[in-house]
């Protein structure tokens, strides 16, 4: 039997013993990732079985099709794109035993503590610190995160900070799994320019981190964050979507339902960006095969770049076409949405937010260097401050 | 629905490295520039190698008229390997497009297409795209920019919403200085009546093998940029100024990083379109309007990049960018345009344009 059908079969009979009518949401939930029907792509005993990542598809879709409910994977996109793939890279069995489970099931949200105000593009310059407490052998970390999405409905958190400030400063950073429960823990919602506040400063004070929740060695910090920015560039670039998905489908029916804004400069542009969205999506398509047995390597960056292009390229084309329309907005009221939404709202809405896919998770210019850089092996910057340990380096 | 697979099969890998030998062996760049100065002793040789050694000319015939039965899926990595080396050889116009165009009659000739021991053409301009009027030569007449008629001694001529085979004898064929001497036009005169009908409809056939053409063209145009983007990794990998390696310049490398984005955008939809032409699919129309709008111009891009970034080396005769240049541009114009695919896609798709 074909490793499809075997799945198939499986889904079927756990679909029989647990119907979806009648069980509880998360109860299902948790015998999904019991079966190994998670994500298959994990390993046995980790809501996976193993099996290549391109069956997942058709797994949600039999579990879609049955009625079954989800676990709202947008509602936890930084945990299950992100957190999850780089614990089960770098997890100890208990860390993987402790967090994977209720992280899929949805019942603990999780949100990156990566940027700060002086470290973005340079998230190598992070300046939170964590000091090993040698008497309770816990980490306390001090210092300030910012644009952190999510924060507010978030349970726990990746983290960086700095744990040695003698060695240079990509050697001296250590990643941690944080609990945004902790007193010490202080999340205010930082508004943007949507008018919505999606993401947030954190300030940590005295916030203590057993060592129990530190992933990866002491040190290994930038090596493990890496691996989670490889995944977070699939995420938000290599999303698979049917023809016409996302932003290009609003646009194409925005088209349709206006004839009278038709123009032959319009329709060009329409037209270029229909063709991008589709090249995108097939290569999107490609790239998980060549995923399907590997882990990402930095060739989801030029997804990436080409899916923010593309999302802004297409959201400006829309207000245009929607003329005096295009010159309204839904809603400037401060709220702070459950997850993030790229497509949702109105035209205005969609327009602003764009602009954030060529920053978030790595700008345009970043992942351009990266490209050139690691996959395409040309030189890299002249930089001064790779040997110098970071107690040294100008701030 | 599963995605069809766009990552190549090892029979296709064994293929395209059995074409890039015999490339790599029979023709390098300085073959190719000979060309243009009108040297075309090449062609025949190495179109009889790669024809009936590797059995190209027969790929996409089916096993029972003597061919090898391969699909459009094998098709699709010869001719990134052709593109990729900008050789001089018939496959696309006769291997492709004539004998798709006999598919559906299973004419005899094709048995003689298959074995290599005729070549063929269909007699429309290069530039014809799959939906565009053909030539009617009905009463006879003359059709201009016809690509593989130099190397053809078979014709395949639209007359009269059939398709009648002319021996090459008797015509008239004309070669044209053209952009791209690696695949030289010529203007093909017919006589009236000249030559026999192909059973069937013969005007169906040449849409389906125009169609089926420009596909592939996809994937030779995704050779072409690979070719021009390595080649430009490679040269500002190691030129120098200003003390250091040019390459290391941000502006370039955010440029190359751009070209390598799109040309492995151009390798997926080049993929599809050829897999979709392989599983007989409806989407094909859709699938090769996308195809040919984006690795037309792709080609195009990478061809233009590789030449500005050799700098004065790019305008050099002495280096091959040129020949990579004509190639592409010819190849953007070659059966349709990108921007007469993309008024044929929003029909398609149904994204008019105009007021209503
Ligand atoms: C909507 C949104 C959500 C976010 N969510 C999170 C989150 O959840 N968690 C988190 O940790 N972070 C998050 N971020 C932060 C994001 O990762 C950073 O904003 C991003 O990495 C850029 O850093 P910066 O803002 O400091 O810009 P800077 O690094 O200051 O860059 C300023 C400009 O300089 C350019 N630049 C910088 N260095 C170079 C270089 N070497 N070569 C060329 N150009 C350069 C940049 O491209 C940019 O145009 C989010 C950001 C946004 C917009």
């Amino acid at each position: 039997m074909s490793a499809r059908d075997d799945l198939a079969r499986r889904v079927v009979e756990f679909l029989a013993e647990h119907d979806p009518d009648t069980t509880d949401r998360v109860e299902f939930l948790r015998a999904r990732y019991d079966a190994g029907l998670a994500w298959v792509a994990f390993p046995e005993g980790h809501g996976g079985l193993g099996l290549s990542r391109s069956l997942q598809a058709e797994v949600d879709r039999l579990f879609a099709e049955a009625g079954a409910p989800d676990n709202n994977p947008r509602a936890n996109g930084i945990g299950l794109g992100m957190a999850a793939p780089t614990i089960l890279a770098f997890g100890t069995e208990e860390q993987k035993e402790r967090f994977l489970k209720p992280l899929w099931t949805g019942e603990e949200i999780w949100c990156q503590l990566f940027s700060e105000p002086g470290a973005g593009s340079d998230l190598a310059a992070l300046a939170t610190r964590a000091v090993r407490d040698e008497a309770s052998g816990e980490w306390v970390v001090n210092g300030q995160k910012v644009w952190t999405s999510g924060a507010q409905n978030a349970r726990f958190a990746i983290l960086v900070a700095r744990t040695d400030v003698d060695v240079p400063k990509h050697r001296g950073m250590t990643y941690f799994l944080a609990d945004m429960t902790d007193p010490g823990v202080d999340v205010r919602p930082l508004r943007q320019v949507t008018g919505e506040a999606e993401f947030n400063e954190v300030f940590l004070s005295d916030v203590r981190i057993p060592d129990t929740q530190r992933l990866g060695d002491e040190g290994q910090g930038w090596q493990v964050a890496n691996f989670t920015l490889n995944n977070e560039r699939v995420a938000i670039g290599g999303r698979a979507l049917p023809r016409e998905g996302g932003m290009v489908g609003i646009v194409s029916q925005t088209w349709r339902d206006r004839p009278e804004a038709r123009t032959p400069e319009l329709h060009d542009r329409l037209l270029r960006s229909w063709v991008e969205a589709e090249v995108a999506r097939l290569t999107g398509v490609r790239l998980r095969q060549k995923l399907a047995q590997g882990v990402p390597g930095p060739e989801g960056a030029a997804m990436k770049l080409s899916f923010a292009r593309l999302n802004q390229q297409l959201s400006g084309l829309e207000l245009e076409l929607l003329g005096e329309d295009g010159l309204r907005y839904s809603d400037w009221t401060m709220v702070r949405p459950e997850h993030v939404d790229f497509t949702g709202r109105d035209a205005g809405y969609r327009y602003l937010r764009a602009k954030g896919n060529s920053i978030e998770g790595g700008t345009s210019e970043i992942l351009r260097n990266i490209v050139a850089e690691r996959v395409l092996g040309l030189p890299a910057e002249a930089r001064g401050d790779k040997d110098v340990p970071f107690k040294e380096l100008p701030r | 629905m599963t995605d069809l697979d766009l990552l190549p099969t090892d029979i296709e890998e064994d293929l395209r490295a059995s074409v890039r030998g015999v490339l790599d062996r029979r023709c390098g760049p300085d073959t190719v520039a000979a060309m243009y100065d009108g040297d075309r002793a090449v062609v025949e040789p190495l179109w009889r190698a790669m024809a009936v050694e590797l059995g190209l000319a027969g790929l996409l015939v089916p096993e029972s008229l003597g061919g090898s039965g391969a699909t459009a899926r094998e098709a699709a990595a010869v001719m990134e390997e052709l593109g990729r080396a900008c050789a001089p050889v018939p496959f696309l116009t006769s291997a492709v497009i004539a004998t798709t165009s006999l598919l559906p009659s299973g004419d005899e000739l094709l048995g003689a297409l298959a074995a290599g021991e005729r070549t063929g053409a269909l007699v429309v301009p290069f530039s014809t795209a799959p939906d565009a009027p053909l030539p009617d030569l009905a009463e006879g007449g003359t059709v201009r920019s016809v690509a593989g008629a130099l190397e053809a001694d078979v014709l395949l001529v639209p007359a009269g919403g059939t398709l009648r085979v002319v021996d090459a004898t008797e015509a008239g064929v004309e070669p044209v200085v053209s952009l791209d001497m690696s695949r030289q036009l010529a203007d093909v005169t017919v006589p009236a009546g000249a030559g026999r009908a192909v059973e069937g409809d013969g005007e169906a056939a040449a849409r389906a093998a125009l169609l089926a053409g420009a596909a592939l063209l996809a994937s030779e145009q995704h050779g072409v940029a690979s070719w021009c983007l390595r080649e430009t990794i490679g040269y500002v990998g190691q030129r120098r100024q200003f003390g250091r390696v040019v390459g290391g310049f941000q502006a370039l490398k955010h440029r190359l990083a751009d070209l390598f984005a799109e040309t492995e955008q151009a390798a997926a939809t080049a993929a599809y379109a050829a897999a979709v032409l392989a599983a007989e699919d409806a989407d094909l129309p859709i699938a090769t309007a996308v195809a040919q709008s984006w690795c037309s111009e792709v080609a195009v891009h990478a061809a233009e990049e590789a030449l500005q970034l050799h700098g004065g080396v790019g305008m050099t005769w002495e280096y091959p960018v040129h020949l990579y240049l004509k190639r592409a541009k010819a190849d953007q114009i070659a059966l349709g345009t990108p921007g007469a695919h993309r008024a044929r896609l929003a029909t398609l798709v149904d994204l008019p344009g105009g007021t209503a």
